[in-house]
């Protein structure tokens, strides 16, 4: 999902709407009340400003951010339809005919209904299945004319060092994590400097569902699809490894499970790294470590709260970025 | 026949089919034509069939650390992510 200034619950989300949508658009028309609710299949995955999430059966429908670039976001979902990417990419599903486009000003999708990783396991994550999928997704050719808008990651690790500037000006971390900003060459954020294959823009576990429908036949290949099409487009692809790498040089990833991960990708024929991977991840992965603590910063002071120990090591990291630390 | 080093008598041996000559004296070794190659052989053929060396009971896989920026944290490598199963990190992992 998006980050930004806008992860807050959004006030006057068009639930009801996304949930007639949902309901509409899991069962025929004239159909009796399904038992859907009773079965417990009915809810709200997520509702933030910058994606609305709400379940009906085998489907979801997705609200995107009021601010969604119209003309990006058709480009983005139209790749997400293409078959070559469907081992890859959760593949959207047509809206019921007459279903409103958008609902609040904001644009409306449906997809199929995937279970996420379970946050209760990490050690029951697919990193390899994860690095299996953006090997792929790096590796796909792209006809021209695809109109594809560049990929968000940059772009998202400045918006959140703006939300730390505005909502945690005081903050006695602020500085460190703005300096280990300033490590980072404005061209190396800058879209169009970099190369221009696919990319996710905002991977993270919560970005990985499992197919259940069509149920995959039990030999075949694993069923884990990549979801969330707001931020993908065509940069440099090392910025889709950059968050696990921050959490491996942060210390909190263990170096085995990053191993794992990183071998997976490199297994898979992924091209956002060569044989010393951290030339190409240097700058991403400071970037996304800068991204991470300028959000807890700026979360821990709208809440009111100390800074969690990870977070304390996300700060730490910066200051190690920087050469020194502040607060 | 005599060691043409040191002069001491050479005996006959046979190693898997392969016939060596080894000094008495000086446990040098006289091959004939073809016997290096012969040895070759059957040392490849012996590599390929050895299975792998079981690892040591209890330890872990002999593995590198893996590669870490100038800015990684220390102690990488003998360090196994004490923060890994916090609520914590239990959230960023799965959020933007």
């Amino acid at each position: 999902m998006t980050p930004t200034a806008r992860s807050t619950p959004a006030s006057g989300a068009p639930l009801d709407g996304l949930a007639a949508l949902a309901r509409t658009a899991a069962h025929p028309p004239g159909v009796a009340p399904c038992g859907c609710a009773d079965d417990g299949l009915v809810g709200v995955l997520a509702d933030r400003e910058d994606g609305t999430v709400v379940r009906h059966g085998a489907l979801v429908v997705k609200a995107h951010a009021p601010d969604t670039d119209p003309e990006a976001h058709r480009a983005r979902l139209a790749l997400a339809a293409r078959p070559d990417v469907a081992d890859v990419l959760l593949s959207p599903r047509p809206l019921p005919p007459a279903a409103p486009e958008a609902l609040g000003g904001r644009p409306v999708t449906l997809w199929p209904y995937g279970p996420p990783v379970d946050p209760g396991d990490p050690d029951a994550a697919p990193w390899e299945e994860a690095a299996r999928l953006l090997a792929l997704l790096h590796r796909t050719p792209l006809p021209p004319g695809t109109g594809l808008p560049p990929m968000r990651a940059p772009l998202k690790a400045a918006l959140a060092v703006d939300r730390m500037r505005r909502s945690a000006p005081h903050h006695p971390a602020t500085a460190t994590v703005l300096a280990a900003w300033g490590t980072i060459p404005a061209e190396l954020t800058a879209p169009g400097n970099t190369p221009h294959l696919l990319c996710h823009g905002d991977f993270h576990l919560g970005q990985l569902v499992r197919l259940v429908s069509p149920a995959p036949a039990p030999e075949g290949p694993p069923s884990w699809r990549l979801i969330d099409v707001d931020d993908l487009g065509l940069g440099d692809p090392a910025w889709d490894l950059a968050r696990p790498a921050a959490w491996f040089a942060a210390g909190i990833l263990p170096p085995e499970v990053w191993s794992r991960f990183l071998g997976a990708y490199q297994e898979a024929g992924g091209p956002a790294v060569g044989s010393d991977p951290w030339v190409r991840l240097d700058v991403p992965a400071r970037a996304l470590t800068v991204q991470t603590a300028a959000l807890a910063l700026a979360k821990s002071t709208a809440e009111g709260r100390r800074l969690d120990e990870v977070e304390e090591v996300m700060i730490d990291t910066c200051a190690r970025i920087a050469g020194h630390r502040t607060g | 026949m005599q060691c043409p080093k040191c002069h001491a008598a050479m005996h006959t041996y046979n190693r898997n089919g392969v016939q060596i000559e080894q000094c008495s004296g000086c446990r040098g070794i006289f091959l004939d034509y073809g016997e290096l190659e012969a040895l070759t052989r059957l040392e490849s053929q012996w590599v390929q069939q050895a299975p792998p060396a079981p690892p040591a009971p209890g330890a872990y896989p002999a593995q590198p650390a893996p590669a870490a920026p100038a800015w990684g944290a220390p102690h990488h490598g003998g360090h196994h992510g004490g923060h890994y199963r916090q609520r914590g990190f239990g959230r960023m992992l799965f959020s933007s």
